[in-house]
């Protein structure tokens, strides 16, 4: 837990956010977060984040999965109760390859979405500080960690972006488990003032 | 701003000559090993020009269910190359004269040995369907559709580009062409749906083999022409951007591509697998005498080869995803596929009529195939010179200049 403060940009349009993006960090702020309604194309780009693992976890799930499916289904029939199919081999691998495929997409599956939850952070019952409550209805946010001495000038920059709203707000920069409380969050903001 | 006048650059038209040339070469060693030779060395000649003129037929055509894949579907990812699979489009008839010739010449002169239907001897009474495969693989049946689909694949070609063409001198922000396009895009998906994914490959193909059959067969033969045709338009892009010209297309359309080539390698690894397994597992003495030769016997390199090349490596290969960004390697594995590709329709075409006296089809295949790739390049080339390389007015221009994959 730890309550932090930041500069916070209401955008209205993807097409001013772009550009804004860019002028931030070509200035040297660092950016906490940007938050959009729908997945914008290219803004991952743009913020600079390095691509994400997922996908290399997702071949080694994929992988776990087939040689579980594999090995298990060898292990039944070749070792532990083998049977006679219409006299087919004991391993008859054209027969087990959809089982195969299967398992295969289903760890895949799994693996990923507990992964991709982990990466960022989400589970259900998780609260995270929600900067304007239209990011997920019409408004681009971006917040800016900031302190006592760059507040004033990152507003001032920010304002200059083509922001249509700009405020500073003190939240919990991590998620936490447990109810939102305005109050409590009030409380933290009078501790700080 | 950008290049879009295409001139053919030297290099290419050399090349194209030099592959010509080889494929001329092959011409000649088929006819002479013809020339008093036995009916093997006969049926061996017919066979490979067959698998060829067959096999370019067919990938030529993927270009024109790309477009109208794309135009049904309104994507715009595809208008920034647009020009390159229709200039493959409209040369299909080329294609479709040698196969329309070649096929009605083996039905109506009856001695190539290529199709055991036409054997007077050939009990049709063997097989459980006699009597509507009795009417499917008749000689008036075969000539009527087989020249119907040729001409409609033809028209279409053509007529996608004309239409293509015609927008560029129109006023920009109309779309009466587009719309158009639209609805010539509809006819042709049901002309498709009704030729290359149905019935052609059961014609052309499966009726080789007489007495066996597969429901599955002419998917797996959409599959096999569509990624290859895919990975032929992946070269094309390539090459031009290479030569200074395509600006517009950048890493993501080349991305997108390569999508393609990655999915429908997948596909038509499903699709190969589901024909293999039924058969397996039911394991009926008429249906797996198909395998037979294939799997087991003299043919059993290339059954093997097939699925390394057209599974193996490109699921390895393509699956990263910078890997489907860098041009050398999405080039490589184009080239690949399109190989691979030629193997599979060589292991379904040669063991129904040479059995297992493949060494020479092979030698002249290599040879001719060369030939045909030089046909192609010459057309093609030709084709893209006499039109702006980006469609010009196209209502998704912007759309597709700005497009992220």
């Amino acid at each position: 837990m730890s309550v932090k403060k930041f500069a916070v940009a209401t955008y209205n349009d993807e097409a001013v956010l772009f550009p804004a993006v860019k002028k931030v960090r070509g200035a040297g702020y660092k950016i906490h977060d940007v938050y959009t309604p729908f997945a914008v194309h290219g803004l991952d780009v743009a913020l600079g984040e390095k691509e994400s693992d997922l996908h290399i976890a997702g071949f080694i799930y994929g992988i776990t999965g087939t040689c579980t499916a594999l090995g298990f289904m060898g292990w039944i029939f070749t070792t532990d109760w083998p049977q006679n199919f219409g006299g087919k081999p004991h391993f008859p691998l054209p027969a087990f390859i959809p089982i195969v495929f299967e398992l295969t997409v289903l760890f895949a599956a799994v693996g990923m979405v507990l992964t991709f939850c982990y990466l960022n952070q989400i589970m259900p019952g998780v609260k995270k500080h929600i900067f304007n409550p239209r990011q997920t209805d019409d408004k681009f946010v971006m917040a800016i960690e900031v302190d006592d001495t760059t507040e004033a000038d990152t507003i001032a920059f920010l304002k200059g972006t083509g922001a249509e709203e700009t405020n500073v707000q003190i939240a919990e920069s991590e998620w936490w488990y447990g109810r939102w409380d305005k109050k409590e969050d009030y409380e933290i903001q009078q501790q700080i003032a | 701003m950008l290049n879009q006048e295409f001139k053919v650059p030297a290099s290419l038209t050399k090349t194209s000559w030099v592959l010509i040339a080889l494929g001329v070469i092959g011409l000649i060693y088929g006819v002479s090993g013809m020339m008093g030779g036995d009916d093997l060395a006969k049926t061996q000649f017919w066979a490979t020009i067959m698998h060829n003129s067959i096999f370019y037929l067919l990938i030529s055509v993927a270009s024109i269910f790309i477009l109208t894949a794309t135009s049904l579907a309104q994507g715009a990812w595809i208008v920034a190359f647009r020009r390159i699979p229709e200039a493959i489009a409209a040369n299909v008839w080329v294609f479709a004269i040698i196969v329309g010739v070649l096929l009605l010449s083996f039905v109506w002169t009856n001695n190539t040995h290529i199709y055991s239907w036409l054997d007077p001897n050939f009990n049709p009474k063997d097989n459980p369907l006699n009597g509507l495969k009795n009417f499917f693989l008749s000689k008036g049946f075969f000539t009527f559709w087989t020249v119907a689909v040729l001409l409609l694949w033809s028209l279409f070609g053509i007529k996608m580009r004309q239409l293509s063409i015609r927008q560029d001198s129109e006023p920009k922000g109309s779309t009466k062409t587009y719309w158009k396009n639209f609805n010539v895009s509809a006819g042709f998906a049901l002309v498709f749906a009704l030729s290359l994914a149905s019935t052609i490959p059961w014609l052309w193909i499966m009726s080789i083999d007489s007495h066996w059959f597969s429901t599955m067969f002419s998917w797996y033969n959409f599959a096999s022409s569509f990624v290859s045709g895919m990975s032929m338009i992946m070269l094309w892009i390539l090459f031009l951007k290479r030569k200074g010209y395509m600006g517009h297309v950048l890493e993501e359309h080349v991305h997108d591509v390569g999508k393609f080539m990655f999915a429908f390698s997948i596909f038509w690894t499903y699709l190969w697998f589901s024909q293999y397994m039924l058969i397996w597992y039911a394991n009926i003495p008429e249906e797996t005498v198909y395998f037979q030769i294939r799997q087991n016997g003299p043919y059993k390199f290339f059954y093997y080869l097939n699925f390394i090349l057209n599974f193996v490596a490109p699921i390895l290969i393509l699956m990263p995803r910078p890997n489907k960004r860098n041009y050398f390697v999405v080039s490589l594995v184009a080239i690949i596929i399109i190989f691979g590709h030629w193997i599979d329709f060589f292991q379904m075409i040669m063991p129904g009529t040479v059995q297992e006296h493949w060494e020479k089809p092979l030698v002249m295949g290599l040879l001719i195939t060369c030939g045909f790739a030089g046909l192609l390049m010459q057309l093609v080339s030709r084709t893209l010179t006499k039109a702006p390389l980006t469609p010009q007015n196209h209502p998704f221009l912007k759309e597709t200049i700005i497009h992220i994959s």
